[in-house]
């Protein structure tokens, strides 16, 4: 069999192996918490495996699908089973699958109750968070992004913390209700595009055609775009964010920041801006407002919080809002650095929530004034934790430099020639957002202080019966996670040529105007 | 060798990473403290040796720039950022400056630190700072540079909190960071601007672009780019309004506080500044701000000086008051008087702070000057030395610092760039002070009688050869390092500014009159610390209100704390996490929240059955309502 028939399989591969796993975990090891372990470590590491493979071949000269699988499904309704890599997603089908194994790993020993059902959980997540990524049909997308809802609300709700029926609540609530609305737009749109060019489909592909007035995109868009805006989350839609991150457990939490607040940031790339390019443009304005409030705002918060969980949430929210600004710069520049600051979030939020989750299975607290001097106590663990607080600070040579840079760069690149045109609102949003390079040092720092140094201190720690450091299991996980930081730091070429074309089109998408012809709404 | 430089500053690198895997968890035993301090001083000696190598080779190829590629960043449509070494003049002096100073202050290190628990740390540190520096002063690219800079200020970081068990120490290191990184965000800034207009962040493109004034250049004004880049060096190199870092990072050990906080560093700005001379000669307005931002740092800087107690802080302020000159020099155009500053400084301020920690070493850890006195007879080399560097600083003529400071004066005052008489009345009036708070820190240290307590005068001991012979060898160039015409090297590179011609004539004139200040601040100091000790006391009381301002330093961490830091920590609490995100966004939905909540109580219940079973259900359903769509296509 050639490479070329391979890959297709290859790639559906990658996206039901978990569901394999799930029906391996129920047949062999309902009542055995090792094999259940095993098993979900197993086929996570072959999942990454095959999508590091898929990552290498993907050919970054190639515009369109690659690997791509499209099987006739609601024929009458133009659904299809479509699915396929293209520079949109490659990143974080490959970082999706990287943490897999992570997440697994991650929660070996701290998740001790019904270890086998909360396997089946991470892994049909796992499954729904990768279809969500590679699908390339709507109706397939929207089944996998709500297919994420139910695993993921059962992980915070059963194995989470006090609050827990709070937190799930809350979250669900905002999802469903941004799904909801998405729902009716998606049917909205797939109708109207069938009135007008007489074809019905669900492909991504044939809806980037459609053609809109302005005020019909508006509203199109306003659905979409809170649905997206509320798993970025983007301020003021975030404070489910924070309680659902205290509440659930250190898997939950990672695979949270680590994947599941990329799907907005993924969902405006992939669909709410190049469907409604006209309206995009034209909210633009206040979408990048409130990306660059959501900068200032997450990172004020994560600077008076005292739970050391509510630290990395809110830094999540800052952290996203970069990831935004740069999509809204429409410069490739920017667009490339929004890319590459999803793939590092999700990596260095993912070692923070670790570090996090390791020192709360020692001590079982997150009260920040509770700890002092982990440097002289726990020296390995110290040089990790400050390894990821200054990737997440954005110093050069690791990942979140590479996208900050990148994505604040676009902003400027784009506020400028606007400025010489008298509109001076990017390049104030512009410059407020590079504050947001000083705040994150402050709100990391403060953290490092009162955590790394000064006396010793943390709970259930006694001279007699000193915290241990780090396992051997511990440091792997964590070194892993710090040669992506290091690798997405120091060579980025290699990613940014995978996504250059994927980038070019969402550029061009959005900039053409695709209003019907002879509509009011056509802007020249 | 086709990769010299990248070499030069990878050297350093693998010092870290050896010392920073291996000699960290062995510190402790004296074997290995060894093999620390030779791997940690050996990576920077053959760092140095590579430089004076490719400093050979591009004297044989007639000082034409050397750019080494070694590798693509990033491609972004059309434009490249590349990972390139640049090796001309200016970087030259600046890597041997770096390597040179750098080499011996870790050779002193072997012996300051010697018995320190955290021994292998302290050179892996070291060794990393050294690395980010030579890829600051070698990237052909602000990109390079910039991470350079960056990591000189994580560095710094790591190295002020170094005895990180005392928490004021972890927070002093806090504070640097921090501070520079406002610095940073404007240099980001600059940075990005350059961007737009060029499409790259090399800086020989951009500045002969600007030189030449044609194209892209047009794009941007210099003057913008040239503040917001200035704004990056006030906090690196310890300017108004960002200097009040410096003080506090005297909490680091003594060889950080000469390598990083004198020598080399802090000085990083003066070079940006330098190397992107083609947008400052562009941009008068500009260079006019960094002028007088030098001179009043300068000036106050030296001010604080006069009344501080502590020996390192005495120092900190006189660094912060010298950088402050190099800025003067900058801003009238001068930038190869500046650079000269930068190397004089690098040696006689080198010299004073391993002197200092010489002195703090003998007096087990000592650092008030109020408790020293004598020393002289007691410690006659660190004695020696310290009074070299001292006069060298102080401007005593035929010594390092009088010949670059001079140059300093005669530029403020007729550059045609910029120089203006009272730029110079300014400058002279801190060389003066220099001068005066300078003598007084050696009187009262190594003069008169002693004022140490017994216990302590009891043990006081000479440094050992590793440290001393270095004080030896800094206090050698300190009193030569004048004699290397580095302005006129830089010259066939960035040119002199011409000076106005009608002023020429005051050369000589501006030359006695400094040379009559720095023996006048001698006499001053010698008048009022070699008598009783009645005298300054009294002088004290009669300007109590100005003593108390200026060992207050003014008052500007306080105005800082009261005008940014709480109220910022007050918005955060207050405003956005109690009003905002509470009580308006939470609160709203509390009414659904709980409505839902009882809902979910109810079915709640349903659930607990079997969470196997529910489970299985799910995925059921998911698959199911697959197939069943399969079969209806």
């Amino acid at each position: 069999m050639s490479e070329f028939t391979m890959g297709p399989m290859l790639l559906n591969l990658v996206l039901w192996l978990p569901i394999v796993g799930v029906a391996l975990v129920l047949l062999l090891a309902r009542a055995n918490d090792g094999l259940a372990r095993t098993i979900a470590a197993a086929v996570m590491t072959v999942q990454f495996a095959l999508a590091t493979v898929l990552y290498l071949q993907f050919d970054a000269t190639a515009a369109g699908l690659q690997f791509a699988t499209q099987l006739p499904w609601i024929a009458q309704w133009g659904v299809s089973y479509l699915i396929g890599l293209d520079g949109f997603n490659i990143l974080l089908v490959v970082l999706t699958a990287f943490l897999g194994p992570i997440v697994v790993l991650g929660a070996w020993t701290s998740i001790k109750k019904d270890v086998p059902l909360f396997h089946v959980m991470v892994l049909v997540l796992q499954f729904a968070m990768m279809g969500a990524f590679v699908a390339q049909d709507l109706f397939l997308f929207y089944l996998f992004w709500e297919a994420m809802l139910i695993p993921m609300f059962l992980i915070i709700g059963m194995w989470g913390g006090a609050r827990r029926v709070y937190a799930t609540l809350k979250f669900v609530l905002y999802t469903a209700f941004g799904s909801i609305l998405m729902l009716a737009a998606v049917i909205y749109l797939v109708q109207s595009m069938q009135q007008s060019s007489g074809v019905m489909s669900f492909a991504f592909a044939d809806l980037y055609q459609t053609q809109l007035p302005l005020s019909v995109q508006t509203i199109l868009l306003g659905a979409f775009a809170l649905s997206f805006a509320i798993k970025v989350p983007m301020v003021p839609l975030h404070t489910w964010l924070p309680d659902a991150h205290v509440e659930a457990p250190t898997a939950g939490s990672v695979i949270l920041a680590g994947v599941l607040l990329k799907m907005g940031t993924y969902g405006f790339m992939k669909l709410g801006f190049p469907l409604f390019p006209d309206a995009a443009r034209a909210f633009t304005p206040l979408l990048m407002t409130l990306a660059v409030i959501s900068i200032v705002y997450g990172a004020c918060l994560a600077l008076v919080q005292t739970d050391i969980k509510k630290i990395i949430a809110y830094s999540s929210i800052s952290h996203l809002g970069y990831v935004m600004l740069g999509l809204l710069s429409l410069e490739l520049v920017g667009i490339q650095g929004a890319i590459i600051q999803m793939v590092s979030h999700g990596i260095v939020a993912a070692g923070l929530f670790l570090l996090v989750g390791m020192i709360y299975d020692r001590c079982h607290s997150r009260e920040l004034a509770e700890y002092g001097g982990l440097a002289r106590l726990l020296p390995v663990y110290s040089v990790f934790f400050m390894i990821f607080t200054l990737a997440s600070v954005g110093l050069p040579t690791t990942s979140g430099f590479t996208g900050e840079f990148l994505a604040l760069m676009g902003a400027f690149t784009a506020a400028w020639p606007a400025h010489l045109d008298g509109n001076n609102l990017p390049l104030v949003l512009a410059s407020v957002a590079v504050t947001g390079v000083v705040l994150g040092a402050m709100y990391m720092l403060r953290f490092a202080l009162t955590f790394l140094f000064g006396a010793v201190k943390a709970p259930h720690h006694s001279p007699d019966h000193p915290l241990l450091d780090l396992s051997l299991r511990e440091k792997s996980i964590l070194g892993l996670l710090t040669i992506a930081v290091f690798a997405l730091g120091l060579f980025p070429d290699g990613a940014l040529q995978k996504t250059e074309l994927a980038a070019k089109s969402y550029q061009s998408l959005v900039t053409t105007s695709r209003t019907p012809a002879g509509s009011a709404g056509v802007t020249p | 060798m086709p990769h010299t430089l990248a070499l030069i500053a990878l050297l350093p690198l693998v010092g870290f990473l050896f010392n920073g895997f291996f000699a960290t968890a062995l510190g402790r035993h004296r074997a290995n403290e060894r093999a620390a301090g030779i791997i940690g001083s050996a990576f920077p000696i053959a760092a140095f040796a590579l430089t004076i190598k490719a400093f050979l080779d591009l004297q044989a190829g007639g000082f034409a720039p050397i750019v080494e590629p070694l590798y693509r960043w990033a491609l972004i449509g059309t434009s490249s950022f590349e990972i390139a070494f640049y090796f001309d003049r200016l970087s030259a002096i600046m890597t041997l400056v770096v390597t040179g100073v750098g080499s011996v202050i870790h050779i002193y290190s072997t012996g300051y630190m010697h018995g320190d628990k955290s021994f292998g740390r302290f050179f892996a540190y070291l060794n990393l700072f050294l690395f980010f520096m030579l890829l600051l002063v070698l990237g052909r690219s602000m990109l390079v540079l910039f991470v350079g800079w960056e990591g000189v200020g994580l560095a710094s970081y790591l190295l002020i909190g170094f005895w990180f068990d005392d928490l004021t120490n972890a927070k002093a290191g806090r504070k640097a960071f921090i501070t520079n990184r406002i610095g940073d965000a404007g240099f980001l800034l600059g940075m990005f601007l350059l961007y737009r207009a060029f499409g790259t962040l090399d800086m020989d493109t951009i500045n002969s672009a600007f030189l030449s004034g044609t194209g892209a250049a047009l794009l941007v004004p210099a003057s913008l780019v040239g503040l917001l880049l200035f704004v990056g060096a006030t906090g690196k190199s310890a300017q108004i309004p960002l200097y009040v870092w410096l003080p506090d990072a005297m909490a680091g050990p003594t060889p950080v506080s000469a390598l990083i906080h004198a020598a080399t560093m802090v000085t990083a700005g003066v070079y940006l500044t330098a190397r992107m001379s083609g947008i400052y000669m562009m941009a008068p307005e500009a260079s006019q701000v960094i002028a007088i931002v030098g001179v009043l740092t300068a000036f106050f800087a030296a001010t604080v000086a006069l009344v501080q107690t502590d020996i390192k802080k005495v120092l900190a302020y006189s660094t912060v008051s010298q950088l402050g000159f190099m800025f003067l020099a900058l801003g009238v155009g001068a930038y190869g008087v500046a650079i000269f500053h930068v190397v004089t400084h690098a040696f006689f301020k080198a010299c004073l702070f391993l002197g200092a920690g010489s002195v703090i070493h003998a007096l087990g850890g000592e650092q008030d000057i109020r408790k020293m006195g004598g020393l002289r007879s007691k410690i006659p080399l660190t004695f020696w030395t310290f009074a070299i560097a001292t006069a060298a600083i102080a401007g005593i003529p035929g010594l390092a610092g009088f010949f670059s400071k001079d140059e300093i004066l005669w530029y403020a005052f007729a550059s045609a760039k910029g120089g203006a008489p009272w730029l110079w009345g300014m400058a002279a009036l801190t060389a003066l002070m220099t001068a005066f708070y300078m003598f007084r820190l050696l009187w009262l240290t190594f003069m008169g009688a002693s004022r140490m307590s017994h216990e302590v005068e009891h043990h006081v001991h000479e440094s050992p050869i590793s440290m001393t012979g270095v004080l030896m060898l800094l206090a050698l160039l300190s009193a030569g390092g004048g004699y290397i015409a580095i302005p006129h090297f830089l010259e066939a590179q960035i040119p002199l500014p011409p000076i106005v011609e009608s002023l020429e004539h005051y050369e000589h004139t501006l030359l006695y009159v400094s040379i009559v200040l720095a023996f006048a601040g001698l006499g001053l100091a010698v008048f009022m610390f070699g008598g009783p000790a009645s005298r300054p006391e009294g002088i004290k009381q009669a300007m109590l209100p100005i003593h108390r301002l200026l060992s207050g330093k003014y008052f500007v961490d306080e105005l800082y704390e009261r005008v940014i830091v709480k109220p910022l920590a007050w918005f955060s609490e207050v405003v956005l996490l109690r009003g905002s995100d509470k009580m308006l966004l939470d609160g709203s939905l509390n009414g659904l929240a709980s409505l839902a909540q009882r809902t979910a109580g109810l079915l709640g219940r349903a659930q607990t059955g079997s969470l196997h079973l529910y489970a299985l259900l799910v995925m059921v359903g998911i698959v199911g309502a697959l197939l069943w769509s399969w079969r209806h296509v």
